[in-house]
């Protein structure tokens, strides 16, 4: 009975819990269809007269659609490259042993303690040499390798047995396809949880493209969501907004693939 | 495939090979040739952006931090001047002080809180799926939505948390309009946004904890705060060394949220390191002394990592 009791309260107590995380983000949704939000002291949890002006005179002063395009493709393509890249080097890494391997596989992994913060300046300064301030290929450039991506591919590859190789050499299988026909298609997982990394931490990286990008229309959704607020200190309706459209997108991803993210983090603190 | 292997017969090496070499090591030659030839094809995609876009800039950034430089005109060397300057700075020192401030503030909010949810939804509670994919949105969220959001929720005079303070009688702080309260706010925001990563790391370590032990533990008549802290916390401690290593290394980077939340404000009272780089590089125009300021803070992380697993011998035990 006392035991039943204690369920309860727990159940309580992380269901409240649970609200203190949702709740930020139903209120944003809230102010969003209240027109005038922040001007009165006494909040309307419920509007009454809910609207979607806000959203309106977001798409008119600026170009929404095109900023969320931005961040798509930027996003897409990121992810393909990391996903690209970072399997090919980890098939070495796992597969292809060669003299300094090792040595080769500490530098990658050495680079995933380099702050971006420390390479700002002169990146910038290469970007500035090679043309590439405010291009879409200057945001893109820095995020086409990841040595995170790197090793949690050769972590997966390095759990399948070899036996499945050994088969397809005997049968004249090379490299290349090995690669592609036997070991790929074995860490799907692991493709699963990069891909969803990959293009969440592109979605909502934010230092770079607002270093790189300067026209308006060519920002990135957090660099414009960023200077929305500057604009519109008092129109909280307006910001609120910005925000729900940025997080929708997201949200749909995050509903599928809650899954593999989590696994993919828990999984990390594992090793 | 056959690309490669065709290619490979018409290289020049291979033509000059001695003639006496027996035609089995000269195949072999030229299959270690494709070999290595598929390795360097497998591994530069990802090597040749990580040299120029990672370690060339890491030695860049050293060699301009030993300039006075505008990003624009000539570079002048100035040798250690800049390290010298920095070190002896106020406002440097400022931000490193609101950084460790940060990191003080947030480590044991997201630690325990995370610790907390993760025990909760360890036990036989219903929905676990679902609360915990709760608990890890805003881990997934953009820090600029995040920090907008917060700013609104924490708006002093029209802000929701204001008025439900107002409602138990309590008279809300400025938040991010006041200088003692700019730092609060941020910790609050951060914790709120990572709580559900350290629930999900723990959570994994807390679901290889041998049931046996908690069992022995009962049958000895361990209580519920015992076994906590003689089952449960040394049984996590390497997740809980993940946590802190991780928190401390992304903790001196904070910067996303403070843009976003105060912009180092107000009146510099939560002006942070990485806010500092931006600034003097971006505003400024002093890149030398910012590409100066970014190597001490590697430096800094670097020495308090390499502490913590040094010292985690001492604590941390590895079953």
């Amino acid at each position: 009975m006392r035991k039943h009791r204690h369920l309860i309260t727990l159940n309580i107590l992380v269901a409240l819990g649970a609200l203190v995380m949702v709740f930020p983000f139903l209120w944003a949704f809230v102010t969003s269809i209240s027109p005038g939000a922040g001007l009165s002291a006494t909040p309307q949890l419920i509007p009454e007269n809910p609207s979607l002006s806000a959203y309106a005179q977001l798409l008119e002063r600026l170009p929404f659609a095109q900023i969320v395009l931005n961040s798509l493709v930027l996003a897409v393509l990121t992810t393909v490259f990391q996903l690209a890249t970072s399997s090919l080097a980890a098939y070495v890494f796992s597969r292809m042993p060669f003299k300094g391997r090792n040595v080769v596989f500490a530098v990658y992994l050495a680079t995933m303690m380099v702050p971006l913060q420390v390479l700002v300046v002169p990146l910038f300064v290469e970007m500035k040499t090679l043309g590439l301030i405010d291009t879409y290929l200057g945001v893109l450039l820095p995020g086409v390798a990841s040595a995170f991506g790197v090793f949690l591919l050769r972590q997966a590859m390095n759990s399948i047995p070899t036996d499945l190789d050994q088969a397809a050499t005997l049968d004249g299988a090379g490299h290349f396809r090995i690669f592609g026909l036997i070991v790929l298609p074995l860490v799907r997982p692991a493709l699963a949880t990069l891909t969803v990394f990959a293009f969440l931490n592109s979605w909502n990286s934010f230092l770079w493209p607002l270093i790189i990008l300067r026209t308006p229309e060519m920002k990135t959704l957090p660099v414009a969501l960023a200077g929305l607020q500057g604009q519109y200190t008092t129109q909280w309706d307006i910001v609120m907004a910005g925000s729900v459209v940025s997080v929708l997108p997201m949200l749909a991803l995050y509903i599928f693939t809650q899954k593999y993210i989590i696994q993919g983090v828990a999984g990390t603190g594992l090793k | 495939m056959t690309v490669l292997e065709s290619s490979n017969s018409t290289l020049p090496g291979a033509a000059t090979y001695p003639t006496r070499m027996s035609s089995p090591r000269r195949r072999k030659a030229s299959s270690r040739l494709r070999y290595s030839l598929t390795v360097a094809l497998f591994l530069l995609p990802s090597a040749l952006p990580l040299l120029f876009f990672t370690i060339v800039p890491m030695i860049a950034a050293f060699w301009i931090s030993l300039h006075q430089w505008n990003l624009v005109g000539p570079m002048k060397w100035i040798g250690a001047d800049n390290y010298a300057r920095l070190i002896t700075d106020p406002g440097t020192q400022g931000a490193f002080l609101h950084t460790v401030y940060y990191i003080v503030g947030y480590l044991p909010l997201v630690y325990i809180g995370g610790l907390g949810i993760a025990l909760a939804l360890n036990s036989r509670i219903k929905a676990r799926g679902m609360l915990r994919g709760l608990y890890f949105l805003p881990v997934v969220t953009s820090w600029i939505v995040v920090a907008l959001v917060w700013r609104w929720l924490l708006n002093p005079s029209t802000g929701i948390v204001n008025w439900l303070l107002s409602l138990v009688g309590i008279a809300g702080p400025g938040w991010w309009t006041d200088p003692a309260w700019s730092m609060p706010a941020i910790i609050l925001a951060s914790a709120w946004k990572d709580v559900g990563f350290v629930m999900v790391i723990l959570l994994a370590g807390l679901q290889a904890v041998p049931e046996e032990l908690y069992e022995a533990a009962k049958v000895d008549g361990a209580g519920p705060v015992r076994r906590l802290f003689s089952i449960t916390l040394p049984m996590l401690s390497p997740s809980t060394f993940f946590v802190i290593v991780l928190s401390l290394i992304n903790g001196f980077q904070v910067f996303d949220q403070v843009y976003a939340m105060t912009g180092g404000g107000p009146n510099n009272s939560s002006q942070v390191v990485v806010q500092q780089i931006y600034d003097l590089t971006f505003r400024y125009g002093r890149a030398g002394e910012a590409s100066a300021l970014s190597w001490l803070l590697f430096l800094f992380i670097l020495v308090i990592t390499l502490v913590q697993v040094r010292g985690q011998k001492k604590w941390v035990n590895y079953a």
